[in-house]
């Protein structure tokens, strides 16, 4: 009996302590930095002990949504572009939008050996689907269509496309094999520096417009110490390496 | 109203897969209703809870494990592969495979329980005047069931046309093939296009109602026989 009355004031006690030094933070994230959100959450709460709440999807998901009374304190775009809108429209904190990552494109397959260091697999046409994010509103979509444009080989690939709402959906599509081929995040099949699985073209980056990837204060966040500790955090050396280490320039 | 092509293509889309789900669903979740509202056998509770899996479901599990079976490295994906038809996933038949599973109950479940009102007495009736089982279901058990199949098909229609998780995740929003009037809908909120949202969801809506009414005004009240 005395154990659980110790047990229980420890346990309120450091419920208590638990309250007074960390907050919560809720933050939206474009789906393709899943990955090293995690790392750098997981960094971020061992050094100042604040904890990430993060959602991962469609930027333009979020756009609506946060436009709609969403409880996000922080928006990690997928772009450049909703941020700056969120800001006209008053939905950020003018002064707090900045590059946390360069996203890179990919075409990849879960099949080794099956995409060759120059991407020649898309003219050779032999593949049954060739899956990209929607390029209407995923950056890395759109990317792909530029640089099959710059390609020559949109008119003939395009009948093969897939279009996954997010570049996450896009991934699965390309990983479960449902469609042989397909334009991701460097990100997604990369660990430590390499990628790990299937076979990858990393596109150069002169086939398309570098994909800038803004992160802003939202008007829900404004003020408040976690969420400014954060956004600096992103800028630092250490959160710098692990999204260095996923694939993104910065 | 004025909807855009796409629009229209995603609405015509729509129709024609709810139609053949439907079709098939009458096909396949009569001879199942007949079986469950008939059967003594101990298979009975299995069976429906799992004819009634997908009213509990989220699309989200039904559409990933659609995803996976019917992938290249599934079962089911071997299985079509081996019979030349190719893989599912990302095709119209796809989309319609998937959707006769997500409506199954919606077909089995009114169908049953119309048969079950019919009960044993008429058919026994049948039998005494020679008719045969076969015949007697014909004959019989389908006309006194008649309203079950007009709810069901109803139901099974407007849930068709209704679905959304499923379709997205093994649809891969291909115009014309697989991009239905709910994630025509989805696209236009995603891309901020509101104005076409608003227009194309409102004819959902009144489409929705307009199908409940009937099927509310239809429905007579009980009887007492």
């Amino acid at each position: 009996m005395k154990s659980i009355v110790t047990l229980s004031i420890a346990v309120a006690l450091c419920a208590a302590a638990h309250t007074v030094r960390a907050d919560e933070i809720q933050v939206a994230v474009a789906a393709n930095f899943t990955a090293p959100m995690k790392a750098i959450a997981a960094a971020f709460k061992k050094d100042t002990g604040h904890q990430v709440q993060a959602a991962y999807g469609a930027t333009g998901k979020f756009y609506a949504q946060i436009k709609n009374g969403a409880p996000f304190e922080a928006l990690l775009s997928a772009d450049d572009a909703t941020p700056i809108k969120l800001l006209e429209e008053g939905a950020a904190v003018a002064g707090t939008a900045f590059t946390y990552a360069v996203g890179t494109l990919v075409l990849w397959s879960a099949k080794p050996g099956f995409v060759d260091a120059k991407g020649d697999v898309l003219g050779k046409g032999d593949f049954r689907k060739l899956a990209i994010a929607n390029p209407k509103v995923a950056p890395y979509g759109a990317a792909a269509v530029q640089t099959l444009t710059k390609l020559d080989l949109l008119e003939k690939v395009e009948p093969k496309f897939v279009t996954g709402e997010n570049i996450a959906q896009t991934f699965q599509f390309v990983g479960t094999g449902n469609a042989e081929l397909g334009f991701v995040a460097l990100s997604q099949v990369m660990e430590n520096g390499k990628i790990t699985k299937g076979s990858a073209w990393v596109v150069p980056g002169e086939f398309y417009t570098p994909i800038r990837q803004d992160a802003v204060m939202l008007e829900k966040g404004k003020d408040k110490p976690a969420v400014i500790a954060l956004l600096a955090y992103l800028k630092g050396e250490q959160a710098r390496a692990i999204i260095r280490a996923f694939g993104y320039e910065i | 109203m004025l909807l855009t092509d796409n629009d229209l293509q995603s609405i015509w889309l729509t129709l024609r897969l709810a139609g053949i789900v439907t079709v098939i669903l009458f096909l396949v979740g009569t001879p199942i209703a007949w079986w469950l509202a008939r059967t003594r056998s101990h298979w009975k509770g299995p069976v429906g809870a799992v004819v009634a899996l997908p009213l509990v479901l989220p699309p989200s599990v039904l559409g990933f494990y659609l995803l996976v079976t019917m992938g290249p490295n599934g079962p089911v994906g071997q299985l079509t592969q081996a019979l030349g038809i190719g893989l599912l996933p990302f095709t119209f038949w796809g989309l319609v495979v998937a959707s006769v599973f997500y409506s199954l109950p919606f077909m089995v479940q009114p169908v049953q329980n119309a048969f079950e009102a019919v009960g044993d007495r008429p058919l026994e009736v049948a039998a005494t005047l020679r008719a045969s089982p076969l015949n007697a279901f014909f004959t019989v058990a389908l006309p006194l069931a008649a309203p079950g199949f007009l709810t069901a098909g109803i139901l099974t229609f407007a849930h068709t046309v209704g679905e959304f998780g499923v379709v997205l995740m093994i649809g891969g929003n291909i115009p014309g093939v697989t991009r239905v009037a709910s994630v025509q809908i989805y696209d236009h909120v995603e891309a901020m296009e509101y104005s076409d949202a608003h227009r194309l969801a409102a004819v959902m809506l009144i489409f929705s109602f307009l199908v409940l009414l009937v099927l509310y005004l239809w429905r007579p009240s009980p009887k007492n026989t």
